[in-house]
């Protein structure tokens, strides 16, 4: 589940409004309206949690586009996989546990980094929007890091079995 | 890297280049000074292994060349710790010995034949060279000023506070972690400012590295975490972070734990735990940003709070039941030390009685360091001049290290790098505003021309801008004297303090020629060639490594220091009286005992310096039958002369330290050097015990133990009827109150 805002914000199909302007403080507010104007259904200032976990729901599902549809389906495959063996780990006992721990940590593992993966590609702009949102106080270094931290999409994917192999090598090797 | 603006002489594309050149040119001079100052020990003594943990290290080098890797890696080793044997194997950081068995192999590949022990004399220097590169990729990264870089590189290559572990022969762990921690840094920097996985997993995997090659490690597996943590504080999330942690984190710990002597603490200690916390923290913090992209701040703000009920509630409930149920370990006993400085001294003596566990004191941080330990105030406040990310990380490093090298002598070594590159930021940023040709230094200016090589650029600059002249002359040629100051001090600290063996001392003579001292090898290669292989070697924990190493003989304890209680055996051994001494010493095996004496040269390390600690830790396990204070005289003085007390003269350890050493003196006039005592002029009757060798200066002393005695009696009748027998009736009178004085 852990992605990232601005996948909503820059890749929805709804012309969202401009995300580098939106400063990673409080003033979603301000932007988020016109954003949830399009949206499947407004809230009232006093609606329940469930009703924004629903809301938030039919707004992640309307503005994600298809690509990054499947890398959540897959994120959410892999904390299924490891729900499935921490539960086994408590329930019948961790004895091979080095089997538990390379089959756990390989979910996890997997998990971070497709995460990782879809914050780089989800919004061409992503890596630029956050650090010039954030190093609010050196803005002439975010500004010349913008261009070297645009990664590209076949950049990520590269890193992103790079670093996949290293895990699996690192887990067989540990699973005894 | 870096590529910097334009230089004012040097412009253009041919200037870029001719900028790296030189760059590349200084770098490998400060690689080849780093090198070469280590070399002082080789030069003056020889190329051989210095002081204690790293003759095991060599053997386990030599073990590891000859048996393969495999072996090496199940290797139980049965000549230490005698009845009990180590898992060698399974309780060492293999980093280092593997290290220089590839280097080793690579090598006679190449058909260059080398032998393993020039290789592990040389490793440490070699890789202090690659720390002074690995310093100066770490300082480009943290300022914009090449020179901040280089200079950060020539304060590592040559500052004693890591030459101290690095010379060469001192073949430790730390002789490649500092690289490895260095690097690991770099790499994480890179990683936080990039955000690319690749980054995260090039650290992850120096990290590994990192953790084959020292306990250390621990260090970093906290430090990246407090960044983090201090980051999210700052309000500075972003998805560079969680892609640079969370890589890390999940690829490190994995690598971490193939190390079998690692294994399974990453999840189970507590040292480790805050980067699992983190790593949860962060999860939630990126979640929590993803959907705060969805809805308005208000509806975000009651969700939030929802989320982190739950969350919290979670946690805390997990975390009870983990404790209740001991999945968790309690901390290590050494991180408590770390907090509470006397913490060791109450509960672990074995850990107190190591001198490197020790304090620090104050002179030790000049000593080490130099100006640098005064500019690295400066450099820090430079840090939080701009901050970003990467300065951040300096100055929660800087504070943390300075604190635990306050807390421990050998942890200055973790200190260093970070004073160096706090150190070179200032005197770059003091350079670059003085001797650039800007009219009117400004301090505030962000300069972004820069010297690479400031000696040189300081001579041709100051006629530019007229009106500053002088200021620019003073304080450039008040730097330059700094920097002159510091290379003499670190040469002198180099040659003087650090570069002596230990295992051979040196000394002059009333002439100034320089005498070699080799007993330890003396007594060391007796043992190799005159004791049957198997003969068990009793020695104090220090020494255990060396009999191992040089003598090749199965030993009682040695510096691993696993085990506590056997260490205490030997203690109480050591220091009970030879009627109860001599079962224990029956009981486990041992054929010979050594004990180091310096009593005739003046030689203070040596075992009845170190007594005091033998005893103490005997009496952590024996409290009712080893009692330090029957140590003292009645007015709680350590005394060796005369009026030292029954328990400490009828001591083995004082009996072996002082037999037959009043012979050696004419009439009575025997006289302790080290502890300036004039001895009794009887010296102690050793009745179980008989002098095998004693080396030439009587450093190293070894008894052999009597097999029981052939006629059954006990050993002391055996000897006073032997003295009986041999002297006239009248002298028998005597043979009681040999007795009685025993």
């Amino acid at each position: 589940m852990p992605a990232k805002r601005t996948a909503a914000a820059s890749a929805g199909p709804v012309p969202a409004p401009s995300p580098p302007t939106i400063p990673s403080s409080s003033s979603t507010t301000v932007a988020s309206p016109s954003a949830l104007s399009s949206g499947p259904k407004t809230l009232t200032t006093n609606s329940s949690v469930l009703d924004i976990a629903h809301t938030v729901w039919q707004q992640y599902l309307a503005t994600t586009p298809q690509r990054t549809l499947l890398l959540d389906a897959f994120m959410g495959f892999l904390v299924l996989v490891g729900g499935v063996q921490f539960l086994y780990c408590v329930l019948a006992g961790n004895y091979p546990f080095n089997a538990f721990l390379s089959g756990f940590s390989a979910a996890v593992g997997q998990f971070v980094l497709t995460a990782s993966l879809r914050m780089q590609t989800s919004s061409p702009s992503a890596a630029g929007v956050v650090s010039s949102g954030k190093g609010g106080k050196g803005k002439a270094a975010a500004a010349k890091e913008t261009g070297s931290n645009g990664i590209s999409h076949e950049r990520a994917f590269a890193d992103y079995i790079f670093g996949s192999l290293i895990l699996h090598f690192f887990c067989i090797n540990f699973i005894n | 890297m870096a590529e910097s603006p334009l230089n004012v002489l040097l412009k253009g594309n041919t200037g870029r280049n001719t900028r790296g050149l030189l760059r590349i040119i200084i770098l490998g001079t400060i690689a080849a000074a780093a090198v070469s100052s280590r070399l002082f020990s080789v030069i003056r003594f020889e190329s051989i292994i210095h002081e204690f943990d790293p003759w095991f290290n060599f053997r386990a080098t030599k073990y590891l060349v000859q048996h393969g890797f495999y072996s090496f890696w199940d290797w139980f080793d049965d000549r230490t710790w005698h009845p009990l044997g180590r898992v060698t194997g399974g309780t060492l950081y293999p980093g280092l010995m593997v290290t220089s068995g590839v280097i080793y192999h690579i090598l006679r590949f190449l058909t260059i034949p080398v032998d393993i022990r020039n290789i592990c004399v040389l490793l440490a220097p070699g890789f202090s060279g690659l720390t002074a590169l690995a310093m100066y990729f770490l300082t480009c990264e943290m300022s914009t000023s090449p020179s901040a870089g280089l200079l950060a590189a020539a304060f590592m290559g040559i500052v004693p506070g890591y030459i101290s572990r690095s010379v060469a022969g001192s073949y430790d762990n730390e002789a490649i972690a500092i690289f490895l921690l260095v690097f690991t840094f770099f790499l994480w920097i890179k990683a936080v400012k990039n955000g690319s996985i690749m980054w995260g997993a090039l650290t992850a995997l120096f990290y590994g590295y990192m953790v084959s090659a020292w306990g250390g490690y621990v260090f970093i597996t906290n430090l990246i975490p407090l960044h983090v943590f201090v980051l999210l504080c700052m309000g500075r999330y972003s998805s560079r972070i969680y892609i640079s942690y969370t890589t890390w984190y999940a690829l490190g710990t994995l690598a971490s734990m193939q190390i079998p002597f690692v294994g399974f603490l990453p999840i189970r200690n507590s040292d480790h735990m805050s980067a699992l916390g983190i790593f949860g923290l962060l999860q939630l913090v990126a979640f929590a940003d993803f959907v705060r992209g969805f809805i308005p701040g208000k509806h975000f703000q009651r969700l939030l709070t929802t989320m982190i009920i739950v969350v919290f509630g979670a946690a805390f409930v997990g975390l009870v039941v983990l404790t209740v149920s001991g999945v968790i370990a309690p901390w290590s006993g050494r991180f408590y030390s770390l907090w509470d400085t006397g913490y060791a001294k109450i509960h672990i003596p074995i850990i107190a009685s190591v001198s490197e566990h020790q304090p620090t004191a104050w002179p030790a941080f000049f000593f080490d360091l130099n100006f640098l330990i005064w500019l690295f105030p400066a450099g820090v406040y430079m840090c939080f001049r701009d901050l970003k990310d990467e300065h951040v990380f300096v100055i929660i490093y800087s504070v943390l290290a300075s604190y635990f090298a306050g807390v421990m002598v050998r942890l200055m070594l973790t200190l260093t790098p970070i004073v160096c590159v706090a150190a070179a930021l200032a005197l770059s940023t003091i350079l670059d505003t003085y001797v650039l040709a800007t009219p009117g230094p400004n301090p505030k200016a962000k300069v972004v021309e820069d010297t690479s090589s400031e000696p040189l650029r300081s001579a041709r600059k100051p006629d530019v801008g007229i009106t500053s002249y002088l200021s620019k002359l003073v304080v450039t040629s008040s730097v330059v004297i700094y920097l002159l100051l510091f290379v003499a001090h670190c040469t002198w600290v180099t040659s003087n303090a650090y570069s002596s063996p230990s295992v051979v001392l040196a000394s002059r003579m009333p002439d100034g020629s320089q005498h070699i001292i080799d007993d330890y090898r003396e007594a060391y290669y007796w043992l190799r060639q005159n004791t049957p292989h198997n003969a068990k070697v009793m020695s104090w924990w220090d020494y255990g490594y060396q009999i191992g190493g040089m003598a090749d003989r199965p030993t009682l304890v040695d510096n691993n220091t696993w085990n506590n209680t056997h260490i205490a055996t030997v203690g109480k051994a050591m220091s009970s009286r030879e009627e109860v001494s001599y079962p224990i010493l029956r009981q486990h095996d041992v054929d010979y005992v050594l004990v180091v004496f310096g009593g005739l040269l003046g030689y203070s390390g040596d075992d009845i310096n170190k007594f005091l600690w033998m005893v103490r830790i005997a009496e952590g396990i024996w409290p009712d039958e080893v009692k330090e204070r029957d140590f003292f005289t009645a007015r709680g003085e350590y005394r060796v002369d005369d009026q030292a007390t029954p328990t400490m003269r009828n001591s083995l350890m004082y009996k072996m330290s002082y037999y037959n050493y009043h012979t050696m003196f004419q009439g009575g006039q025997a006289v302790d050097r080290v502890r300036g005592a004039k001895l009794p002029a009887e010296g102690p009757q050793l009745s179980t015990l008989e002098e095998a060798f004693t080396s030439e200066n009587w450093i190293i002393r070894i008894y052999k133990v009597k097999d029981l005695d052939n006629l059954n009696r006990d050993h002391g009748n055996a000897v006073a009827f032997d003295r009986g027998h041999k002297r006239k009736r009248a002298t028998k009178k005597k043979g009681p109150r040999v007795l009685r004085t025993e």
